[in-house]
């Protein structure tokens, strides 16, 4: 029967009880988990090991190649493509094409920012086992939980049901895969 | 010993939040507005809002027919309304940006509960703004080559020289990146209401829109730092927009334009325009759907300085406009300046002082900032001011320029009216459809406010037990 479970979801009674739940079970040695609050909590993936940012850079390089493509394509369109002579006035006249460059710098970090998110966060996904645990539609209300996964090595049905038990969870579901 | 009566501290502001609220009260509350049955004020609302847009229909399709003849349009008066609409519209979207991003950079806990309404006022206001341009050239569909940038049969390009060609990049970065900041900040909340509605198809619709959320702790780390970079992108954006605005009068050389002052005096504007506007919003949606606990006094309080101090820089700015037009020695900026101040146009132009400086001059005093009844009339009246300011800017300045034989007055018509009108009435309609199917307070960011507040409380409790 273990081996058919995604792991086990035991819930708190708030954030801090699951803050402190969270690190329990990391000092414990259990690596694959995660939890799931209806707000962010401050330290919450920290202290499950997860805590390198990723989205700078990616909004980093977006904003790079955003500003280079806005001033590429007026340099493209107004020195090689299409040259006008107005006065004798250089073609390349750079202060006129800030505004452009920096608008499109900003848009392209904006959807850096957005996309970037979404592909480290693994969504769109519409389904997830958690939402088999009918309790679990009150993650996204007043529910604070945490999961131990069936992946990790420490996982054993029995022995995790109790350590989070002790850990005064208020209730420990068995998650189908 | 029964405990003390809790004195209230002066030096402490005023809560954000009111009391005895949970986790759990917050969604209910926040939820019900959308998964409760639409009330009959709601739906009388969207049909006068939807009576209104109709004006919009009509004046937009006449005017695509007989061309922009229709308006008041002349020469020398070649801007008219199409253009005080546009700058009058952006402007008051600018405040939405200013409450989500600038706000947000600055820790202000208080804009948590205001934030989402504004933003959507940002939107549809970008929305309406974005009309005015297009239909000004009479011909839309023709403008696109020399608006936007792409490989047509003619072999043209646009002018990137050219202010004009700055504010399609500027506004439409302006409006995809609000969208942008916008649906971030909805995906949790649909989640929410993806497990809180009751029929299928709508569980259905939030579902798709949350794209799954379950938030996971994993998530909210990438979200969180997603958003602050988010926030930080959109406030030199916000600046740049109406400063880009500001420019199209700017680099010209009439008289009356052609000023340095000109884009931190416009973004001042845009920010007293918006926090208006969303008063004249945020008021009534208070009152009719009863939220006093998530915006209070202390937001009225807060919203009512924004606008003094924005207020006053913009007072500033009309000050320098006089102060340049004399300083300078030019003829033509000093007959602009009393042309303005004593001409024709003088009516407006004391109206324009009357709404946008004497009377908010009120808000120095606490009762008012406090009263819900004097913020929305002096609001109201902020809103009409800054047209008019648009008004003065745009025509005082055209109607009389440096040739007297090229010299004339300029009067709307009708349907400079039923245009104007119909895109308040398209706002409007857009607003209370919104509140309706979205939340129109953030709840995540509410319920981070009720664990914030119990954090405080334990502290409260745990120095007050040495």
């Amino acid at each position: 029967m273990a081996e058919n479970l995604y792991g086990l979801l035991a819930e708190f009674d708030g954030p801090d009880e699951l803050l402190k739940a969270a690190k329990d079970s990391y000092a414990e040695g259990y690596r694959k988990m995660d939890a799931y609050s209806p707000m962010p909590i401050h330290d919450l993936s920290e202290s499950m090991g997860y805590d390198k940012h990723r989205v700078p850079i990616i909004v980093l390089i977006c904003a790079l190649l955003g500003a280079c493509s806005g001033f590429g394509l007026q340099y493209w369109v107004s020195v090689i493509d299409y040259p006008l002579n107005v006065g004798g006035r250089p073609l390349l006249s750079w202060p006129s094409f800030i505004p452009v460059t920096f608008e499109l710098g900003v848009l392209f970090s904006a959807f850096g920012a957005l996309i970037g998110m979404l592909i480290l966060n693994g969504l769109p996904r519409p389904y997830h086992p958690v939402f088999n645990v009918p309790n679990f539609e009150r993650a996204s209300g007043d529910g604070f939980f945490l999961c131990i996964e069936a992946e990790d090595p420490k996982f054993d049905s029995t022995e995790t049901r109790a350590f989070l038990e002790g850990l005064k969870a208020k209730k420990v579901d068995d998650v189908e895969p | 010993m029964g405990s003390p009566a809790p004195i209230k501290d002066p030096t402490m502001p005023a809560p954000v939040l009111g009391p005895g609220q949970t986790y759990t009260t917050v969604t209910q509350k926040l939820s019900a507005i959308i998964t409760s049955r639409t009330p009959l004020g709601w739906i009388a609302a969207l049909l006068i809002a939807g009576g209104i847009l109709q004006l919009l229909m009509l004046s937009a399709t006449w005017l695509l027919i007989k061309g922009t003849g229709i308006w008041g349009l002349n020469i020398p008066v070649g801007w008219g309304w199409a253009i005080i609409n546009f700058v009058w519209w952006i402007g008051i979207g600018h405040a939405g940006t200013l409450i989500s991003a600038i706000l947000l950079l600055m820790r202000q806990q208080w804009r948590n509960s205001i934030n989402r309404f504004a933003e959507a006022m940002t939107i549809f206001a970008v929305m309406c703004a974005g009309m005015f341009p297009l239909l000004h050239t009479g011909r839309p569909w023709v403008a696109a080559y020399w608006l936007l940038p792409y490989p047509n049969t003619m072999s043209v390009w646009p002018q990137f020289r050219s202010p004009l060609i700055w504010d399609v990049f500027a506004v439409g970065t302006y409006f995809t990146v609000s969208l942008i900041f916008w649906y971030l900040g909805l995906i949790p909340d649909f989640a929410t209401l993806r497990d809180k509605a009751k029929h299928k198809i709508s569980q259905i619709i939030y579902g798709v829109l949350s794209m799954g959320w379950r938030g996971s702790a994993k998530h909210w780390f990438n979200y969180e730092m997603a958003a602050l970079l988010l926030a930080g992108v959109s406030t030199p954006l916000v600046l740049s927009v109406h400063s880009i605005v500001s420019l199209d009068f700017s680099v010209g050389l009439i008289p009356g334009w052609h000023a340095t002052i000109f884009p931190p005096y416009f973004v001042a504007g845009a920010v007293y325009a918006g926090f208006a506007m969303v008063l004249t919003l945020g008021l009534p949606i208070r009152y009719f759907y009863g939220l006093h606990d998530y915006i209070t006094d202390r937001h009225l309080n807060n919203m009512g300085k924004v606008m003094l101090a924005t207020g006053l820089i913009v007072a500033y700015g009309y000050a320098m406009e006089q102060f340049f037009a004399w300083y300078s020695a030019s003829p033509y900026e000093g007959y602009m300046m009393q042309n303005r101040t004593f001409g024709p146009y003088s009516g407006t132009y004391w109206s324009l002082i009357l709404c946008n400086v004497a009377i908010p001059q009120l808000l120095w005093i606490k009762r008012v900032r406090l009263s819900p009844l004097w913020l929305f009339i002096i609001s109201m009246f902020i809103n009409v001011g800054m047209w008019l300011e648009r008004f003065i800017i745009v025509v005082t300045s055209l109607h009389r320029d440096f040739m007297p034989s090229s010299w004339d007055m300029y009067h709307s018509t009708p349907w400079d009216w039923g245009l104007y009108a119909g895109t308040i009435g398209f706002f409007l309609f857009m607003m209370i459809l919104f509140i309706r199917v979205m939340p129109v307070i953030n709840i995540f960011e509410i319920r981070q406010l009720v664990a914030n507040k119990s954090e405080h409380a334990e502290e409260a409790a745990a120095s007050a037990d040495d």
